[in-house]
């Protein structure tokens, strides 16, 4: 067993787990955050997309003791409150989802992409959706929440300028 | 104001995006709980001739092991028929059938012990196809035929003939939440069961039965699924009764959850099919007579297997009027796992054997096959279908000429041919093809529904009903036509679990009937409710009933303007019942199968679909360039939700015959049991340019909620374009070919007919 401590949506937190644990596991049983889901077990669908440092990765590929000291933010960390970020509320606003499983880890995926890309195009939105699998929407109003995030968000960087 | 025809967000969509929407793995876990997995048959068939389940016992963390034997009621999970086992007892007959359940105080450990079981088999050759089953004459049902005229009359006299052969693949749902149940059980002997399952009345009588009990000693919930897709009207049940086995074993809470792989071994899929049929037709292309004989892989039990193939043959005229026609059925029983229901429930399988033998007619006559399919549309006097229903509200002719138009179909089709002809490699395809899907069980007594609503002294709302949902935005039109009926706004509506508890004898969530049903149903209990509200302050304001109105979260009478919650605290002090069911069954409906005669369907659910493909001939790979669909929803409850149904659809079934391929080795193992090797599509493999309408005439002439049609399954069919523009494409490599193309059409089986096309075969 190894003592883990790192931070979780801003807070500190120490778990302790086998070092063959992986961080979905210990995200979703030991800190209670079910919101990333495990849909395919081995890190293929992408509903499992969380954020270490900064960084989309798949918490079914991540050891729990990788992420050490790391920040790791879940799609229950990416609200302020009850203001939904930019990104969620497209999602909600342009029919993004039907059964919601995938949701989860399509949010966290967009919100590394606009990180990167601030304003990708519908080609560069697709391509990088390429390792989550949506089976309910056919992606349409995913990639049109994508973009209309993008351009919410670029409205919002001006005003804020 | 009308609460319906307006596109609200799903009910759930701010649980979704914020991670609060709890699935079945996501629910709180009970004090005690153990984890489950299943030992799987590494044999497609044979007698197990010794089964040592030391080793698993004696496995780290394993607190029980369960096998037949430790069956006290039913070792059974068919849902119609009784001929498929929870566990095997002395033979296998798939590779992956469940020969016994652990559990243990991890997953992990559960999982582990699974795999060590020692099991002596003395194998049997397995029966893996449709062509092995036939040879060998082995069925899970008999043949079933439906017959309309003089079939071999009208093909001896008709001035044209032709043969052909179509084999199609089935299908992995894919859900994204794999099957899952959390068993509790509860002080009095009973269980309570959490289960994702499109079916809680038939996990609730599968339990029972299984675990020897009454069925009011087993309550069923589910709030949500992570997708269904019919791949958990029946096969949750085995999951549940699992679960529910251990939880008896152990008296200990159990969950079970299997892990991608298991589940695409262990859970049945799409029927493959091959169909066969012999076709006369006039020098344009009508058809005289159809003879069709179609042969279904049901696996290893009957399932809803007669069921599906009965809609594969009420679909085998799709939108066409066949003058006289046989449709004979095969259902084949083979050692591989118990194929079950998939969106289109066999009607996917058995239209797309109509677009291709009208294709067939188009390319033997050299046609633009546009043309043989409007030809052939039902229309006056030509208007019963095979199984002597009449076809009523016919939409398709209005409906089709539309999207030609509004695609531009016949100019595209000239640029296509000019592009081809200057192409030797890369070839364009188009195709345009209508859908016309019969909605209703076919199994009558089905068509039920029941809800239960209430009103709390607050105003606020109370409602459930037997539909469940997985995505599809069931809860969020019921809750639409609930609070239309009271004008208020739907977030005064709350929406509960679906409880065999509150509402019982449920029907699946199914055949896309959940929201003409369920929505009927809690309508009529919202319209009782309102009825009892009405009498009530008419009486006080010396009023007749008909005066009140409900208006805005108010309600008015002679000038009177009384807050909805107002009325309902007055109501209950004047001690009138807040509560209500309501009940619906589907009206003229019929159906005599031994005669294969009669009305199966309320209405048919219509469509059309134009798309372009472009395939390059050298390698097979193939990208769908441009897709307009044209669909009618009726008068859609909620076209947002409408909407997303026809493309997540569409994209499915785009799946179903382009790139998901079931493959088994010749031991009858499935090979394809992961999305490493199963390819569902991404963003990057739908349509380029994708154009979805609703059809602005849509309405339905019966009188269903609020002249709405059922959207869930019709979509997926409106793929089928696909599939025909891809073979559109091909044969522009040899004038007059008929190109020899399965289905799922991949690269490689497109480079297959590319070369025999070029080989002039």
């Amino acid at each position: 067993m190894a003592t883990i401590s790192f931070t979780v949506n801003g807070n500190p937190v120490t778990v302790e787990a086998e070092g063959r644990t992986l961080l979905v596991e210990a995200l979703r049983q030991q800190l209670g955050l079910t919101g990333t889901h495990v849909g395919c077990d081995t890190s293929q669908c992408g509903c499992c997309v969380v954020h270490v440092d900064g960084a989309s990765v798949k918490a079914c590929t991540v050891l729990a003791v990788q992420v050490e000291g790391c920040s790791v933010t879940t799609i229950e960390g990416l609200a302020q409150g009850d203001e939904l970020h930019p990104v969620q509320a497209a999602f909600r606003e342009h029919h993004g989802l039907q059964c919601g499983f995938c949701t989860p880890g399509m949010i966290m995926s967009a919100v590394d992409l606009l990180q990167h890309n601030a304003s990708p195009s519908e080609t560069e939105i697709r391509e990088w959706l390429e390792g989550n699998i949506c089976r309910c929407t056919g992606y349409h109003n995913i990639v049109k929440a994508i973009d209309a995030a993008a351009k919410s968000m670029a409205g919002q960087k001006i005003a804020a300028e | 104001m009308s609460r319906v025809h307006q596109s609200l967000a799903h009910d759930s969509a701010v649980q979704h995006v914020t991670g609060r929407a709890r699935y079945t793995d996501d629910l709180p876990e009970p004090k005690g709980l153990l984890h489950a997995a299943v030992g799987l048959s590494q044999c497609a068939a044979g007698r197990i001739m010794a089964l040592d389940l030391g080793p698993v016992r004696n496995s780290p963390g394993v607190v029980a092991v369960v096998t037949a034997a430790d069956i006290p009621g039913v070792n059974d999970i068919g849902p119609v028929f009784h001929d498929e086992p929870v566990l095997a007892t002395d033979r296998v007959d798939y590779w992956g059938q469940a020969l016994f359940a652990v559990a243990a105080t991890t997953v992990e450990a559960a999982r582990r012990a699974a795999r060590l079981a020692q099991v002596t088999y003395a194998p049997e050759p397995p029966l893996l196809t449709v062509d092995q089953a036939l040879a060998a004459a082995s069925f899970v049902l008999p043949p079933h035929t439906m017959q309309k005229g003089d079939v071999e009359a009208a093909l001896a006299t008709a001035p044209h003939r032709l043969a052909c052969e179509l084999r199609m693949g089935g299908q992995d749902h894919f859900y994204l939440e794999g099957q899952i149940a959390l068993v509790l059980p509860q002080d009095d002997g009973g269980f309570l069961v959490y289960s994702s399952t499109q079916h809680p009345s038939e996990i609730q009588h599968k339990v029972a039965e299984v675990l020897g009990l009454p069925s009011a000693a087993v309550t069923v919930e589910v709030r949500r699924m992570g997708g269904g897709f019919g791949g958990k009207e029946t096969q949750g049940n085995l999951i549940a009764v699992l679960a529910a086995l251990l939880a008896r074993q152990t008296g200990r809470p159990v969950k079970l959850r299997l892990d991608r792989d298991t589940d695409m071994e262990l859970t049945g899929k799409r029927h493959d099919f091959k169909s066969r049929f012999e076709v006369g037709f006039d020098d344009e292309g009508r058809i005289l007579a159809l003879d069709a004989e179609l042969a279904a892989r049901c696996g290893l039990s009957a399932d809803l297997s007669a069921a599906i193939c009965d809609r594969a043959m009420f679909h085998t005229d799709n939108a066409y009027y066949l003058p006289a026609a046989r449709i004979h059925a095969h259902r084949c029983k083979t050692h591989t796992v118990s194929n079950t229901a998939f969106r289109g429930f066999g009607g996917p399988q058995g239209m797309l054997g109509a677009e291709f033998y009208i294709d067939e007619i188009a390319r033997q006559l050299g046609k633009d096959p546009l043309d043989v399919r409007l030809s052939n549309l039902y229309g006056p006097g030509r208007d019963t279908t095979p199984y002597h229903m009449q076809v009523e509200d016919n939409v398709l002719p209005e409906l089709m000429l539309e999207l030609e138009a509004t695609c531009r179909y016949r100019q595209r089709r000239q640029a296509i041919t000019a592009f081809n002809a200057q192409s030797p490699i890369i070839k364009r395809g188009l195709a345009l093809t209508p859908v016309k899907f019969g909605i209703s069980f076919t199994v009558t007594h089905l068509n039920q529904a029941g809800a239960l609503l209430h009103i709390y002294q607050d105003g606020s709302l109370h409602l459930n009903h037997g539909g469940t949902e997985m995505g599809q935005g069931l809860f969020v039109k019921v809750q639409q036509i609930v609070a239309d009926v009271f004008d208020v706004p739907p977030a005064w509506v709350h929406l509960s679990p679906t409880n065999t508890g509150k509402v019982p004898n449920t029907s699946p969530t199914a055949a896309s009937s959940g929201t003409d049903l369920n929505g009927m149903a809690a309508q009529n209990a919202a319209l009782t409710l309102k009825d009892r509200l009405a009498a009530f302050v008419a009486e006080r304001h010396q009023a007749s009933p008909e005066e009140v109105r409900f208006e805005q979260g108010e309600v008015v009478v002679r000038g009177n303007r009384l807050a909805f919650a107002e009325v309902a605290r007055r109501a209950y002090l004047a001690r009138i019942q807040l509560s209500a069911t309501g009940f619906y069954k589907t009206p003229k409906i019929h159906y005599d199968r031994d005669q294969a005669r009669g009305r199966p369907f309320y209405y048919f659910a219509c469509g059309a679909a134009c798309s372009e493909v472009a395939v390059n001939t050298a390698t097979g790979e193939h990208r769908t360039t441009r897709v307009d669909i044209l669909h009618d929803a009726g008068r859609s409850l909620n076209p947002a939700i409408d909407q997303g149904q026809i493309e997540g659809g569409f994209v499915q079934g785009m799946g179903w015959l382009t790139s998901e391929e079931l493959w088994w080795n010749e031991a009858g193992r499935l090979m394809t049991h992961a999305p490493s090797t199963y390819k569902i599509p991404t963003a990057r493999d739908v349509p380029h340019t994708f154009h979805v309408s609703l059809w602005e005439r849509g309405e339905n002439h019966e009188d269903t909620i609020h002249r709405s049609k059922a959207v869930g399954e019709p979509p997926l069919m409106l793929a089928i374009s696909v599939f025909l523009a891809l073979r559109d494409a091909l044969a522009s490599l040899r004038p007059h070919s008929r190109p020899k193309l399965d289905a799922p059409a991949t690269p490689e089986r497109i480079l297959w007919a590319a070369k025999a096309l070029r080989e002039g075969r």
